[in-house]
């Protein structure tokens, strides 16, 4: 397993025009990260440039401080599981798990107590005897993450979106299993999605991409509580983060012909907005006047979109607490209320 | 005006997909079609649509025997799953084109593509080609066309599964909206728990080709009437313990550890009979809540964060099972931690658990 170090990397496929703007990370050897973005966010070609696919047009990259820049994807020594399976029909499960085992020149012996540890831990060691052309197409994409693997002396495991093929319930099945064989063999992983809940359940540290640009590289509770950016406020969450333009007194936010306290005042005073969680507006018996528009009833629990002076937001409401049909008031945790500048976390809020 | 399938069924090579099916859909509803892959929802939109023939029972539409008339005579839109648009037309071409085949006036068809675009935010775009637009609105185009046409029966088949997930987000909270004044009645088939919850309605809870229960969308997902039912409206899965009726307000596990006092829940099961209790996550806390819930202690095997809740997956009396907590919480794997289970709301199903 290796460290990435993505050195001053930036990508323009057509000059001018950067689809991956310069960036500088160091990336932890037996680290999972998830890149996270919305289509066209520029995370595959970053996982394009990690493989080896694509050569940035600028920067180096490094595996464990050797630059591996010019190298191809089979030089650089790494697995990858792609969207969609990608298994020999022809072939047993056994041999396909034993596949790539098999091309890097393994002693049979070693090879066969492999096949078994990784089918058991994927639970498939039932089926190793059997043809892979009659299984489901979520049974091949078990087999496909097999694949990647099995080999322990890889640099790294890219997976790009694996999950797309998969039903939502065995989602949550295999999910787990990635998270256990992390665990177990600690490979540095890196893992594309645009789903935030296999970003945050999977990885250690989430990379949230926009527009070709690393917004925030942080554990899950850093992006939760302290997104840095109002995109990422806004993309992890469901629903995401509430915005509201405000004035700013001292202080005090401005909002209309009412007012919100908070902890400390910041150093601009327009273009400001302020940044609340759904999960941290609760309605109360005083605190900034507001409408509920309307209800929605999610089963575990109720969310309520409000008009505060004119501008809508959206409040999680645990069921079984009631919600006011007139006169409603919100309050604010103060220790969740987050002030932006120009789409950035206030710098003494971060 | 509405549309009922009576005792449907449809066989393929001696294959059946879809069982004995009996549903009505009402002018102006939104209805959800649940069911996982293979579940047998595209094969059930195909005959609401006239695209197939059942093999056994009828169609009818408005009171209408309408089995086998073929789709170019019903007045059915239908949305696929991988947009479809002509990508030699302008956006308001596509639009337009189920109108200008229906030989609507010239100034009609600009008023319903111009009122349609409105809607769907792509009046920049009319001139455009389809491919020149992002995912999310060259599915809004098709969703357009549908629109336009203000068909009495409107299918979509998973129509917003190729797309991101923020995307999917925001067109699923319009999408109710959009053909709420339109009275047509929708069909929307979704693999997905979650948004049929977010879409609400009324839902038709399909497995393996046959219904499994048909409702208020809340109302099915609050009250299940069969444990199949339960397990595939539930996403993350159902927890479920097999156990017996010790009393007639009581269960045990099977092994007879865990008593748990279930009361009126358990009415339909025999005493000494077997059954099979289930809740959701939410349902199984780390901390408690009230004063009901019985303690359990259990072994953390994963935990999931999705954001603003985690999911801890632990096994406790011999089970798999899933908690969710609010907030951030991530106890180490392989500790031991208390569970909170409040008995009264769990679930009792007669019988054993078919494949839990």
């Amino acid at each position: 397993m290796a460290e990435i170090h993505l050195k001053d990397i930036a990508h323009a496929y057509v000059p001018g025009e950067y689809a991956l703007k310069s960036m500088d990370h160091i990336w932890q050897d037996g680290s999972a990260y998830a890149l996270l973005g919305p289509s066209g966010c520029g995370k595959t070609t970053l996982l394009n440039i990690i493989s080896g696919l694509l050569k940035p047009s600028e920067g180096q990259v490094l595996f464990d401080g050797k630059d591996v820049t010019g190298a191809d994807t089979a030089h650089r020594n790494i697995a990858q599981v792609f969207q969609f399976p990608v298994i020999y029909d022809t072939m047993t499960v056994r041999e396909n798990l034993a596949f790539p085992l098999k091309n890097r020149g393994m002693a049979p012996a070693d090879i066969n107590g492999r096949v078994e540890e990784v089918a058991g831990l994927l639970e498939i060691s039932d089926r190793l005897d059997s043809r892979a052309t009659g299984l489901t197409a979520d049974a091949k994409q078990i087999i496909s993450l097999g694949r990647g693997l099995v080999r322990t002396d890889v640099n790294a495991i890219l997976f790009d979106e694996p999950l797309t093929v998969i039903d939502p319930h065995l989602k949550w099945q295999i999910r787990s299993k990635l998270k256990d064989l992390h665990r177990q063999f600690s490979h540095t992983m890196v893992y594309v999605t645009h789903d935030q809940t296999e970003a945050l359940t999977f990885a250690d540290k989430v990379v949230v991409m926009n527009a070709g640009e690393v917004l925030q590289v942080g554990t899950p509770e850093d992006l939760f509580e302290r997104p840095a950016h109002t995109f990422v406020g806004y993309f992890i969450g469901s629903p995401g983060m509430n915005f509201l333009d405000v004035e700013l007194d001292g202080s005090r936010a401005v909002l209309g012909d009412q007012s919100i306290d908070l902890k400390q005042a910041p150093a601009k005073k327009s273009g400001v907005q302020l940044g609340i969680r759904p999960e941290f507006l609760d309605f109360a018996d005083q605190g900034i006047s507001c409408q509920v528009t309307s209800l929605e009833d999610l089963g575990r629990h109720r969310i309520a979109s409000v008009s505060i002076s004119g501008q809508s937001a959206k409040v999680i409401v645990p069921s079984g607490k009631p919600v006011p049909s007139e006169n409603a008031m919100l309050s604010f945790d103060p220790d969740h209320t987050l002030l932006y500048t120009d789409g950035y976390l206030e710098e003494s809020l971060r | 005006m509405a549309l009922e399938l009576q005792s449907v069924s449809k066989n393929v090579d001696g294959e059946t997909h879809i069982s004995d099916v009996s549903v009505r859909c009402n002018p102006g509803e939104f209805n959800v079609l649940l069911g996982p892959t293979l579940a047998g929802k595209t094969s059930l939109l195909r005959l609401m649509a006239g695209l197939d023939e059942p093999s056994a029972g009828r169609i009818m539409m408005a009171g209408q025997d309408v089995t086998g008339l073929p789709v170019r005579k019903r007045d059915v839109a239908f949305v696929y799953q991988q947009f479809i648009n002509y990508p030699g037309f302008s956006v308001f071409d596509n639009i337009a084109s189920p109108l200008k085949i229906a030989k609507i006036s010239k100034d009609e068809i600009a008023a319903r593509v111009e009122k349609v675009a409105d809607l769907l935010g792509l009046t920049p775009f009319l001139q455009r080609k389809p491919l020149e637009l992002s995912g999310g609105q060259q599915q809004r185009v098709a969703l357009g066309r549908a629109l336009a046409r203000e068909a009495e029966l409107v299918l979509l088949d998973e129509p917003l599964a190729n797309l991101d997930y923020k995307l999917r987000e925001e067109l699923r909270a319009e999408l109710p909206k959009l053909f709420q004044n339109t009275g047509s009645m929708v069909v929307y088939a979704t693999s997905e728990p979650e948004e049929a919850l977010l879409l609400g309605g009324q839902v038709i809870v399909l497995h393996e080709g046959q219904v499994q229960q048909a409702g208020a969308t809340l109302e099915v997902y609050n009250s299940p009437a069969s444990l199949q039912a339960a397990m595939t409206f539930a996403d993350p899965p159902l927890n479920v313990l097999p156990a017996i009726k010790s009393d007639a307000a009581e269960v045990k596990s099977l092994d007879g550890d865990l008593t748990l006092k279930v009361n009126g829940n358990a009415s339909a099961v025999a005493e000494g009979a077997k059954c099979t209790v289930g809740f959701r996550p939410h349902q199984l806390g780390l901390a408690r809540t009230s004063e009901c819930e019985v303690e359990l202690k259990g072994r953390v095997t994963l935990t999931e964060i999705t954001g603003s809740e985690s999911f801890i997956h632990v096994e406790a009396v011999g089970e798999r099972w899933t908690a969710l907590a609010h907030g951030i919480h991530a106890p180490e794997v392989g500790a031991e931690v208390s569970l909170f289970l409040d008995p009264e709301t769990a679930f009792v199903f007669a019988g054993g658990a078919g494949n839990g």
